[in-house]
C-alpha cells in the first residue's frame, strides 16, 4: 500500500514537471533555442502573483488570470527582440544570452525581494486532501496542478495539430525557409511559440508557489527537472513530456522513499539510463510536433 | 501550345524586370550583373550548368538571398529589399530546389500551410486536387513517404495555392525519372492558362526548350545567351552553356552534337 502512495505522489509531481517543461520543449522544437532562463521566468511569475496581484485587488489564488496573459505578451516581445537578435547571430549566442538573462533575473529578484522564501497564498486549500486510506493522501492542490497540466497539454496539442496558427508553428519547425515561401513571417511565428512557452511556464511558476515555497534561485533546479522530463519523454512530443515528467516524478518518489537523500539522485539516474538506452527519448521523433 | 494564353504581353509593362542584379555568397560572385524581364503569360527558362548561378538568381527573386546590387521590379514595385513572406503576398511564389516539403505533415496540411496567406485567385486546394487527381485519396498521408515525383507535385501545389502571378520553378527535374519529368512539365500549359507567368530554372535543356517562350542562358553568373527556342541553334546553346573553350573541346572530340 505504501508503494501505491509512492506511485500516486510521483504521478502528481510529474504533472507539475510536464507543465513546467512543455514551453521549454516547444521553444526548442520550433526555434532550436534552449532557454536557460526558463526556470527563472517561472519564479518571476510567482513573485508577480505574490506581490503584484494583491495590489490589483486580485486574490493570489486567481492571480494566474492576469499573470499568464502578461507573460504571453512579454514572451512575444522578448522573443522578437532579445532572443531573435541572438538567433540571427548563431546558436551559441542564444545559450549565452538566455544564461545571462537568467543571472540578471535571479540577482534582480534577490535585490528587490531578498532571499526569503515566498509562497502563493491559497488559504485553507493548502492543507486539504483526499484520504484514500491511512497511508494514501492526495492533496487537492497537487491534484489540481496535475489536472491543469493535462488540460494545458491537451489544449496545446489540439492547437498545434488542428488550428491554422498551430500548423504554421509546425511548418516553421519543419522547414523555416519553406514556411517563408508559403507567406509565413517566421519571426512572428517564433514570437507566438515563445508567448505560449512563457504563458505555460508562468502558470507552472504560480502552481509551484501554491504547492511549496520559492526563492529567487528556485528556477535552476526546476529547469533541471524540466530538461530531464523533456529528454526522457522525447523532444517534440508533448504527451512524451507528460510521460517523462511522470516517470521522473515516480523515480524521485521511489528514491525518496528508500532514503530522502536519494530523491534527486534517483531522478537523475533514470534520466541517464534513458539517455543511454534511448537518446531520442521514449516518444521522440526526428521531426518536432508531428 | 503554351503561347496561346498570352494576349496581355506588352499591355502594361513586364510582370517582373530584373536589372543589373549581382549576388555574392561571401567573396564569391554567384550572379554577376544579370538583367531580364518576364512578360505576363510568358514562360522564361533560365538554363546553365551546375554552379552557373541559376538557383541563386531564383532565390534572390524570392527574397531568400539579398542582392548586392541591382533591382527587382515586380508589377512596377521595387521588391529587392522586401522580406520573402511579403513577396509571396504580392504574388511571387518559389518551388524550391529539393521540394522542401513539411515532411512531418500530411499532404493536405502542406497545402493548407500554402493556403494560409493565399491571395485571391483561381487556385485553391480543391483545384489542386483536380490538377493532380491522385492527391485527394492520399491527402491524409504524410508526405515524407511519398516518391520524388509525388513530392515535387505537392511542392508545386503548395506554391500554386498561394495564387502567384509569377511562379518560380527551381530544377523540377532533379532526381526524377524522365517519364515523371514529362508528366510534371505537361502541367505548365495548364498553369499558364490560369494567368500565371513562369520563370523556370533547368539543367535539362530539352525540357526547357520544349516549354519556354524564351531562353536565358547563364554561364558563371553572367548572361551568355538570350533568345527564343526557335531562333537558337544547338551549337549556340552548347557554347553558351559550357563556355566556348569547353564547347570547342566537345566539338573536336564528340563531333559537336548538341
Amino acid at each position: 500500500m505504501i508503494w501505491v502512495n509512492v506511485l500516486i505522489q510521483g504521478i502528481l509531481i510529474g504533472g507539475f514537471y510536464a507543465l513546467f517543461a512543455c514551453g521549454l520543449s516547444l521553444m526548442f522544437g520550433v526555434m532550436k533555442v534552449i532557454n536557460l532562463a526558463h526556470g527563472d521566468i517561472a519564479v518571476v511569475a510567482g513573485y508577480v502573483a505574490v506581490f503584484l496581484a494583491p495590489q490589483l485587488h486580485i486574490p493570489e489564488v486567481w492571480s494566474f488570470i492576469i499573470v499568464v496573459p502578461i507573460f504571453a505578451v512579454a514572451g512575444y516581445l522578448i522573443q522578437r527582440t532579445l532572443i531573435q537578435k541572438s538567433i540571427d547571430r548563431d546558436p551559441f549566442t542564444t545559450l549565452l544570452v538566455t544564461f545571462g538573462f537568467s543571472v540578471v533575473i535571479e540577482n534582480l529578484l534577490l535585490e528587490i525581494y531578498t532571499a526569503n522564501g515566498q509562497s502563493v497564498n491559497i488559504g485553507a486549500l493548502i492543507g486539504d486532501s483526499i484520504h484514500v486510506s491511512n497511508v494514501i493522501y492526495i492533496s487537492y492542490i497537487s491534484l489540481a496542478v496535475l489536472v491543469t497540466a493535462v488540460v494545458v497539454l491537451a489544449a496545446l496539442q489540439l492547437f498545434l495539430s488542428k488550428s491554422g496558427t498551430g500548423r504554421l508553428i509546425r511548418a516553421v519547425a519543419d522547414d523555416r525557409e519553406a514556411a517563408q515561401l508559403s507567406g509565413a513571417n517566421y519571426r512572428h511565428i517564433f514570437g507566438i511559440a515563445a508567448a505560449i512557452a512563457f504563458a505555460t511556464v508562468a502558470l507552472a511558476g504560480i502552481a509551484y508557489g501554491m504547492m511549496t515555497e520559492f526563492a529567487p534561485t528556485s528556477g535552476g533546479v526546476n529547469l533541471l527537472f524540466a530538461f530531464e522530463s523533456v529528454v526522457i519523454g522525447g523532444i517534440g512530443s508533448l504527451w512524451g513530456t507528460l510521460i517523462g515528467g511522470v516517470l521522473l516524478g515516480i523515480a524521485q518518489q521511489v528514491g525518496a522513499h528508500i532514503n530522502p537523500e536519494y530523491q534527486v539522485l534517483a531522478g537523475n539516474l533514470l534520466f541517464l539510463v534513458i539517455l543511454g538506452v534511448r537518446p531520442h527519448g521514449l516518444f521522440g521523433k526526428k521531426t518536432a510536433f508531428s | 501550345m503554351c503561347a496561346a494564353a498570352d494576349p496581355s504581353i506588352n499591355s502594361n509593362g513586364a510582370l517582373i524586370e530584373v536589372s543589373g542584379l549581382s549576388v555574392y555568397h561571401g567573396q564569391l560572385c554567384a550572379v554577376d550583373d544579370v538583367s531580364f524581364k518576364v512578360e505576363r503569360g510568358e514562360v522564361l527558362a533560365m538554363i546553365g550548368a551546375n554552379g552557373a548561378g541559376k538557383s541563386t538568381l531564383l532565390r534572390t527573386i524570392a527574397g531568400l538571398h539579398q542582392a548586392t546590387s541591382g533591382s527587382i521590379v515586380f508589377n512596377d514595385q521595387d521588391v529587392s529589399k522586401m522580406a520573402p513572406h511579403r513577396r509571396v503576398t504580392l504574388g511571387i511564389s518559389l518551388v524550391p530546389e529539393g521540394r522542401r516539403l513539411f515532411t512531418s505533415m500530411t499532404l493536405e496540411e502542406n497545402l493548407l500551410v500554402g493556403a494560409h496567406y493565399a491571395n485571391k485567385g483561381p487556385f485553391n486546394i480543391a483545384k489542386i486536387y483536380e490538377l493532380f487527381d491522385w492527391m485527394h485519396d492520399r491527402r491524409r498521408q504524410r508526405v515524407g513517404q511519398f516518391s520524388g515525383g509525388e513530392q515535387q507535385a505537392v511542392a508545386i501545389g503548395r506554391a500554386l495555392v498561394t495564387n502567384p502571378q509569377l511562379l518560380l520553378l527551381d530544377e523540377l527535374s532533379l532526381g526524377l525519372a524522365p517519364i515523371i519529368i514529362e508528366r510534371i512539365y505537361a502541367l505548365i500549359p495548364e498553369i499558364i492558362a490560369q494567368g500565371v507567368s513562369v520563370l523556370l530554372v533547368e539543367q535539362d535543356v530539352t525540357q526547357a526548350l520544349n516549354f519556354a517562350n524564351r531562353v536565358h542562358c547563364l554561364l558563371e553568373g553572367r548572361t551568355s545567351l538570350v533568345g527564343t527556342p526557335a531562333e537558337l541553334s544547338s551549337e549556340e546553346i552548347e557554347r553558351a552553356y559550357f563556355g566556348s573553350h569547353l564547347s570547342g573541346y566537345s566539338q573536336s572530340s564528340h563531333g559537336g552534337a548538341g
